[in-house]
């Protein structure tokens, strides 16, 4: 099993820290993983974004330009990364922002509305785990327990206190996914 | 148990310095290497095992205090981007002909230049050549992987006492910055004074009743004096051309073509070469892991077997001359510049063109 990921969206999102849980999840299940963030120019610009890959075997490049599953944050990140995922691949994008939507035929095509309803909750800095658990939701790389462990692995004890709220907007995304196009 | 972490190449640097018993780090802070000194501020290793962390006001201070640190027997280091290693080259020929370890690490960035911070190996001549003026070589060595970051602090610290040489780790951007799970090592301490002055006798530790005096220096006015010390560090690079090459040779000797490249390129060759094998191209990759010294003799024997070589690099063609060196003029050359990373399937096209 190797699942290639991108993670791209604004500054401020959570994107490179959503691409650091799910690499310690694959951890977790005992999975290689490399984690490369975007570092140039361009992250002072705004936008960020953050290429994920868990492997049963040892990873070789860890940059790419295809992907198993591309998960668009903005509208910068969809003209850049629509052409990037993998024929028969995935693409997740947040509709928050977006007014030239995704038109490939040969990719899955799901929808979250991971913004409103980080706004409903209240609470919008978890955006970025309500995200992960729609991308948890279509692809099932990794469990939900080793998001849960990945989480107090990775945050220092004095936010452990956020994790039940973390897990909540998790298991919530995981919920929000409309499958919008499906290839056969 | 073993420790194993999540972290960027950088962040391990300086924990690895820690675990090493690193005696000081001095350092200024550059993209992409900044993660160096803040993870070190952020650990505080001076209430742990005290180990010195300083920021001084530039890359020419930096490089005067860990030559300062290294004439009195300590592991010491610093770390730095290609414009600052630049300024850091009058401390390494010092450091070079007074004999003294430390370890520089280079996390490269776009040259030449200001430049830019994006990935590049254009700093190969500088850091493989000497560098600096006069007749002088660094160890180099050039990890691809967040664990070769971690293992290599060890590994160059040994190396920099073993032969009395400043040791370069040699990074590109992408291996600076990127995750991957790394296993820890085992918390070594630091020297104390005794221990120094068992393995460094030549460190001056202050001077005893009776005892010689010590002296280190770079300045030899006398100038057949001069040429013993140049003799000198020639016979010390003989013998590490000798016995410190180290290198990977991932699947060449069934191969066709070899693509030649050190760093991160030298895994994203490692995808083209998976690629290649699947349309029945036979390529093999051999990485480098010093580049001084080269593995000559190996791309040697490689070349007795009658291979193709490509030496593909981030940069407008800098280690494909030892390679030239090593095994004639026929070798293919494939490199961008600029913080650019070619693609896999960009690699590959050069490799049909051999074909």
């Amino acid at each position: 099993m190797t699942e290639e990921i991108l993670i791209a969206g604004f500054g401020g999102q959570g994107v490179l820290s959503m691409g650091k849980i799910l690499a310690y999840a694959g951890i977790m299940k005992d999975k290689e993983v490399s984690w490369m963030p975007s570092y140039g120019p361009e992250m002072r610009g705004g936008t960020a974004n953050v290429t994920v890959i868990l492997s049963d075997e040892k990873i070789s490049s860890p940059i790419l330009n295809k992907f198993d599953t591309v998960i668009v944050l903005n509208q910068q990140s969809m003209d850049k990364f629509e052409g990037a995922v993998k024929p028969g691949g995935c693409l997740l994008y947040d509709p928050n922002g977006i007014t030239i939507f995704p038109t490939r035929r040969d990719i899955n095509i799901c929808r979250i509305e991971a913004t409103r309803l980080a706004a409903e909750s209240g609470n919008p800095k978890v955006f970025n785990m309500i995200v992960l658990g729609a991308y948890v939701a279509v692809k099932g790389v990794v469990e939900t327990s080793s998001v849960q462990l990945a989480l107090e692995k990775s945050l220092p004890e004095r936010y452990h206190k956020l994790i039940p709220l973390n897990m909540q907007a998790f298991t919530s995304g995981m919920e929000l996914v409309e499958k919008e196009f499906l290839v056969e | 148990m073993a420790e194993v972490a999540l972290m960027k190449g950088n962040e391990v640097v300086a924990e690895a310095a820690i675990r090493y018993g690193c005696d000081g780090y001095f350092g200024y802070p550059i993209t992409p290497q900044s993660e160096i000194m803040e993870t070190l501020m952020i650990r505080k290793p001076w209430e742990e095992t005290g180990m010195v962390v300083l920021q001084a006001e530039s890359e020419l201070a930096s490089i005067n205090m860990v030559y300062g640190g290294a004439s009195s027997g300590k592991r010491v280091m610093t770390s730095s981007s290609s414009p600052g290693i630049s300024l850091m080259q009058e401390g390494l020929t010092y450091m070079a002909a007074a004999e003294l370890p430390c370890l520089v690490v280079n996390v490269m960035r776009g040259g030449p230049g200001l430049g830019t911070i994006g990935p590049s190996q254009g700093d190969y001549f500088q850091a493989v050549k000497g560098g600096g003026h006069g007749d002088y070589n660094l160890i180099v060595l050039a990890p691809a992987s967040v664990q070769e970051m971690n293992d290599f602090v060890g590994l160059g610290f040994d190396l920099a006492f073993k032969y009395r040489t400043p040791v370069m780790m040699l990074v590109d951007g992408i291996v600076g910055q990127m995750m991957e799970k790394v296993t820890l090592g085992e918390f070594k301490p630091r020297w104390t004074k005794e221990q120094i002055e068992q393995n460094a006798p030549w460190a001056l530790t202050g001077k005893k009743t009776g005892a010689p005096a010590k002296y280190i220096t770079s300045c030899f006015l006398d100038l057949s004096q001069l040429e013993r010390v140049n003799e000198h560090l020639q016979a010390k690079y003989k013998v590490m051309k000798e016995q410190e090459v180290r290198f990977v040779n991932n699947d060449c000797d069934d191969a066709d073509i070899v693509i030649v490249a050190y760093g991160s390129v030298a895994r994203i060759c490692r995808k083209v070469a998976q690629l290649a094998r699947e349309e029945g191209i036979k390529v093999g990759v051999l990485r480098p892991i010093t580049l001084f010294p080269f593995p000559t003799v190996e791309l040697q024997r490689l070349a007795a077997m009658g291979k193709k070589f490509i030496s593909v690099e981030l940069s407008a063609g800098q280690m494909v001359e030892d390679v030239r060196l090593a095994v004639g003029n026929d070798v293919k050359f494939y490199g961008r510049t600029g913080g650019i990373v070619p693609t896999p399937e960009e690699i590959l096209e050069q490799i049909k063109k051999m074909v």
